[in-house]
């Protein structure tokens, strides 16, 4: 990739990672979304779809609940659908490695989040006299302050996971031996249970919980059958 | 409290605009100390210049300090809290009563947002744009088709919750106990329970079937195909409920990168 490929993911990367949080949140740092429109740029709008789809149900799980430290998915699905889109001649495992190369992207992400919080902590701290007296400009500034560094932030993540995760992307397809029906099953199998565990814990409680998983899965299955 | 809330006082349309579009920023200094604190003012400030002596009078500047004073709630809610604080600022309400407010605000509006929000029209959405991704829509209608549900619900969420902070004031506690609100996660956390079992096997058989921008996979009518896929929904099943055991322990996608790194290694090493 050349500093010129580079420049369009990294800065989606920017955009979407400052999505998740800082603002807007109209949610285009979901997988579905940035994967797609990553995958898009980078040429292959079906792959990044497809990775999307993978990811998203991998990340069901996350809430981003206020304190809590979550995986940054916006950043992480755009790395994500740009590896899976770049390569010239499609190979097995490809979606594999760029699914796991996400995830990994968005541990690291959520590890920066994080950080981002610390140092907009230590800033409010120093700027707490000013705030305190009432100073418009220290409360906008500080605002202002914390959205640059997130997208500072969401751009350096995606930079390094690009630079980091294309030649190992190249070296581990180049040595990939497993046939791609049984990686794509595998890869789903895992995103989708996942998902399933996930959507579970958060509404198992229901009255006739199981009854509305069980049926919407016999839905899932006719209709794969009338397909 | 005081008694029930007058007719809100006016307040000009840019005023009130430029406080709408300052929520979609209200996460951006969130950290541990203040947490959402800051946001809030700055989503206020717009509106406190409206206090008598105006940007930079006492009444602006104590109003503001204790607007972006400590605060934690929902980033959507954040909006009901947001027009209560400006309505009782700008009606002069005492200072500790306008305190007292916000502390207890935080804790309803966190909680009724997280089961709302993210608990229930985020998972909910994502699973009907997966749905039409596995009914065999194209990119841009599953994106667009998420978007547009998604916002349909969170800004007008923004929307409702500032308009309504705005005209209860001091007593908006009343308009969380509205039906909607109350009995809104459990009908969508069912909805989305069922929405996940139609999804996962479309999903899996799209992921398995050619699309064309990846590598062909076998095609979903032949034996290999049909095999793929029922090994892939077992091995979901069977994977999904060691996930929910180990919870607590573990999370899923935790699980799934370790699952992935053993499948890259053994790829490797065959």
């Amino acid at each position: 990739m050349t500093a010129l490929d580079l420049l369009a993911p990294v800065l989606l990367g920017a955009l979407l990672g400052l999505d998740v949080v800082s603002f807007p949140q109209v949610m285009i740092s979901r997988p579905i979304v940035a994967a797609t429109i990553a995958g898009a740029l980078a040429g292959n709008v079906g792959a990044g779809l497809l990775a999307g789809a993978v990811l998203e149900l991998m990340a069901m799980e996350t809430l981003p609940v206020g304190a809590s430290r979550y995986p940054e998915w916006g950043s992480a699905a755009v790395v994500a659908g740009t590896l899976a889109a770049v390569r010239d001649v499609p190979r097995s495992g490809a979606l594999v490695v760029a699914v796991f190369a996400g995830i990994a992207t968005a541990w690291a992400g959520g590890w920066s989040m994080y950080g981002l919080r610390r140092l907009n902590g230590g800033w409010a701290e120093r700027m707490q006299p000013a705030v305190e007296a009432g100073s418009w400009r220290a409360v906008v500034g500080l605002q202002l302050r914390g959205l640059t560094a997130d997208l500072v932030r969401a751009a350096l993540l995606t930079l390094v996971a690009l630079l980091v995760w294309r030649p190992i992307d190249r070296w581990l397809l180049s040595r990939w031996s497993l046939d791609l029906v049984v990686s794509h099953s595998i890869l789903v199998a895992v995103a989708a249970a996942a998902a399933a565990s996930a959507i579970w814990r958060l509404g198992h409680g229901a009255t006739g919980a199981r009854w509305y998983l069980l049926g919407g899965l016999a839905a899932g299955m006719a209709l794969v059958v009338l397909q | 409290m005081t008694g029930p809330q007058s007719s809100p006082p006016a307040l000009a349309w840019r005023l009130r605009a430029a406080m709408f579009t300052r929520l979609f920023a209200i996460q951006g200094s969130w950290n541990y100390e203040t947490m959402l604190g800051n946001g809030v003012g700055f989503a206020a400030e717009p509106a406190l210049r409206a206090l008598p002596g105006g940007r930079g009078g006492t009444a602006y500047r104590l109003a503001l300090a204790r607007e972006s004073d400590y605060f934690n709630a929902h980033p959507y809610l954040a909006s009901v809290a947001v027009g209560a604080l400006v309505r009782a600022e700008l009606d002069g309400q005492p200072p500790a009563q306008i305190e007292r407010f916000r502390n207890a605000m935080c804790g309803p509006l966190g909680s009724l947002g997280d089961r709302l929000v993210w608990a229930g029209w985020l998972p909910l959405t994502a699973l009907i744009a997966l749905l039409a991704y596995g009914l065999g829509a194209g990119a841009l209608t599953v994106v667009l088709l998420f978007l547009a549900l998604y916002n349909v619900g969170h800004v007008g969420l923004r929307a409702w919750g500032i308009h309504n902070g705005w005209h209860g004031g001091l007593h908006v506690a009343a308009v969380l106990g509205h039906p909607v609100l109350r009995q809104a996660p459990l009908y969508i956390g069912r909805a989305v329970l069922f929405l996940l079992g139609a999804v996962l096997p479309l999903v899996i058989r799209r992921v398995l079937v050619s699309t064309g921008e990846l590598p062909t996979v076998a095609a979903a009518g032949s034996p290999g195909g049909i095999t793929a896929a029922i090994a892939a929904l077992v091995g979901a099943a069977v994977l999904g409920g060691i996930f929910v055991r180990l919870h607590g322990r573990v999370e899923g996608w935790r699980a799934a990168i370790v699952v992935l790194a053993a499948l890259i290694l053994y790829s490797l090493a065959r």
